[in-house]
């Protein structure tokens, strides 16, 4: 299974990460090479199979709508590589507002 | 060439659930401080587990049923990827290919010109946190993040590409919003960000069937903002056709203050969302039973209710369309004529409902919910002026009194002197005092000129304040009238 270096280099934007020539060689190879492991599993003939979004046979687990108490703030920052009073700080991230 | 914009919206509404889509943290964040409302769930921590909030389905199958859609025996959720701060986990958890319901439609208009809009999916996301960008005093830009607003159930509603101006749209943005209101699902509140708005548009030459490039406007917080961009909008592309320029597919935001969509960023494709479906979550099923019962729970919808108003209190249909736009208005208007018990006419508390009372709690910025004047008491009032014992001036003080202070009409009336006279000899001897002083008048009448009556009864008026029976008060006079005409020399 052969990607294109444009197509790495697209997947590398969408997770933005930036590659260098050298690392598109290498993860257009490597990418590849998964994809092809994962498209052997198309070989296999799953006609009579229903599709399915779960391995396991659970569905409908549900909780009732009760709110409960929130972690403590600082806890929850504990881990934050960057803080400003209670906020998480981050590098700005601009032209991508949702 | 003249063109056809061709509109399509998607609205996000948050659930009014008191905790969040997957956590059980509480959606109740208003004012509080940042990330006080958060868990490693709703903060996307690693190796956790989210569990669907049954309440968050109710409401979405809810408004699935209100705006007639099918409700899918299965659905699934499904992650959507994306890399942006408000969203800790890298994905949003929302629906793709198994959504909750489809198919559905809103209808637009009274029963005069009737639009139909198509529904083509409603689905359950779940909401990003807030973002503040910063630069501090070195230039250097950056972000501060409040996860409170992460995970709060949204629901997602996307319109078929039915609609045909700016206008239409925002009728159709109120018309959900007020759906959405009286099935109790959301605030529908834009100003509070719980009613969201994306618009696609596009415009293409009158007959052609293929549509033209699409725009995704962004950032559209009111009903007016959603009017005003789209009509820029329209205006824009219409030129960059004309112009040769051509309108490219993108996402725009619309800046309010400037009044113009401006670029954001060259739209993504799905395949670019790498959805699949979220492991974390097992599919959903609805049953026969229990979408029966979710529709059996549901309020009667605005649509129904003004059509009933009009079946069955005889209301015209502005009338009914004024007292339904709230279920509040519309409960509160029924209240009143339950109180009534028929003693007054249905249409009489509809006039009074929407003229003076409305201009009361319009004036004060007031739910009607929230006026001192309960339908009790404007029932009272009501039946009062039906019966002739206060006229429509005297009933506006007391309304006006009443919705002040709250006290009984009867009582303000009483008090202040209010009260219709009806009773002849209280009247008699207003009347001779009249005629004594308007010798001419009782001349012309002699004469033949029956329309001095009614100035007559006018000073009867003036004399009394207003409170005499104009009925009595005619009465009293005809038979001076006569009576002197009678025992003329």
């Amino acid at each position: 299974m052969e990607l294109t270096s444009e197509e790495v280099r697209h997947i590398a934007s969408l997770a933005r990460l930036g590659l260098t020539d050298e690392e598109v060689e290498t993860l257009q190879a490597q990418l590849g090479d998964i994809l092809g492991h994962v498209n052997q599993l198309n070989e296999l003939d799953t006609g009579n199979i229903p599709p399915t979004a779960m391995v396991i046979a659970v569905q409908d687990v549900v909780a009732e709508d009760e709110p409960r108490p929130s972690f403590p703030v600082d806890v929850m920052l504990a881990n934050a590589p960057e803080r400003k009073g209670n906020y998480f700080r981050t590098k700005a991230v601009l032209g991508y507002e949702t | 060439m003249s063109y056809e914009p061709v509109i399509g919206l998607e609205v996000h509404a948050q659930l009014q659930t008191r905790s969040k889509m997957f956590c059980r943290c509480s959606t109740q964040y208003a004012g509080a401080e940042p990330n006080t409302h958060i868990c490693p769930i709703c903060a996307g921590f690693p190796g956790v587990l989210p569990v669907v909030n049954r309440r968050a389905v109710e409401l979405a199958t809810r408004v699935g049923l209100a705006l007639n859609c099918e409700i899918s025996p299965s659905s699934r959720f499904d992650r959507k990827h994306y890399p942006y701060p408000d969203l800790p986990k890298g994905y949003q958890t929302s629906q793709y290919d198994l959504p909750l319901a489809l198919r559905g439609h809103v209808t637009l208009g009274d029963n005069g010109q009737q639009r139909r809009i198509g529904i083509v999916r409603v689905h359950m996301e779940e909401d990003t946190g807030r973002l503040l960008h910063r630069s501090s005093p070195s230039g250097e830009v950056y972000s501060l993040v409040d996860l409170n607003r992460s995970g709060v159930p949204l629901l997602e509603i996307v319109s078929e590409p039915d609609i045909r101006s700016a206008v239409e749209a925002r009728e159709y943005v109120t018309k959900l919003r007020q759906v959405l209101r009286y099935i109790e699902a959301s605030t529908g509140n834009m100003e509070e960000g719980a009613l969201r708005c994306d618009a696609n548009v596009s415009v293409r030459p009158v007959g052609q069937a293929e549509y033209g490039a699409k725009v995704e406007i962004k950032n559209l917080n009111s009903t007016r903002a959603i009017e005003r961009a789209i009509e820029y909008e329209i205006r824009r592309q219409i030129e960059a056709l004309e112009s040769g320029d051509g309108v490219r597919q993108e996402t725009r935001g619309w800046d309010d203050a400037a009044g113009v969509t401006l670029g954001q960023r060259g739209k993504e494709y799905a395949s670019d969302y790498r959805y699949f479906p979220e492991p974390d979550l097992p599919p959903l099923t609805m049953s026969e039973s229990r979408r029966g019962e979710i529709h059996r729970g549901l309020a009667e919808l605005p649509d129904a209710r003004r059509e009933r108003f009009v079946a069955l209190y005889g209301l015209t249909p502005q009338d009914a369309a004024d007292l339904t736009l709230t279920r509040e208005t519309a409960d509160y208007y029924e209240a009143v004529v339950a109180e009534l018990r028929e003693a007054a006419p249905a249409r009489l508390a509809a006039n009074w409902v929407r003229g003076p009372l409305f201009g009361l709690v319009n004036r004060d910025n007031l739910a009607i919910t929230d006026a001192r004047v309960s339908p009790k008491l404007l029932a009272e009032l009501l039946r009062m002026l039906h019966d002739g014992e206060v006229n429509a001036t005297a009933a506006r003080e007391m309304l006006e009194e009443t919705y002040r202070t709250g006290r009984s009409p009867r009582e303000v009336a009483v008090e202040r002197g209010l009260m219709q006279v009806s009773d002849a000899s209280a009247l008699g001897p207003v009347v001779r005092a009249v005629l004594e002083r308007n010798p001419k008048a009782v001349a012309d009448f002699r004469k033949g000129k029956q329309q001095v009556v009614g100035f007559l009864i006018g000073q009867v008026m003036r004399e009394t304040k207003g409170t005499a029976s104009q009925d009595t008060a005619r009465t009293l006079l005809l038979e001076e009238l006569s009576g002197s005409q009678a025992g003329a020399p």
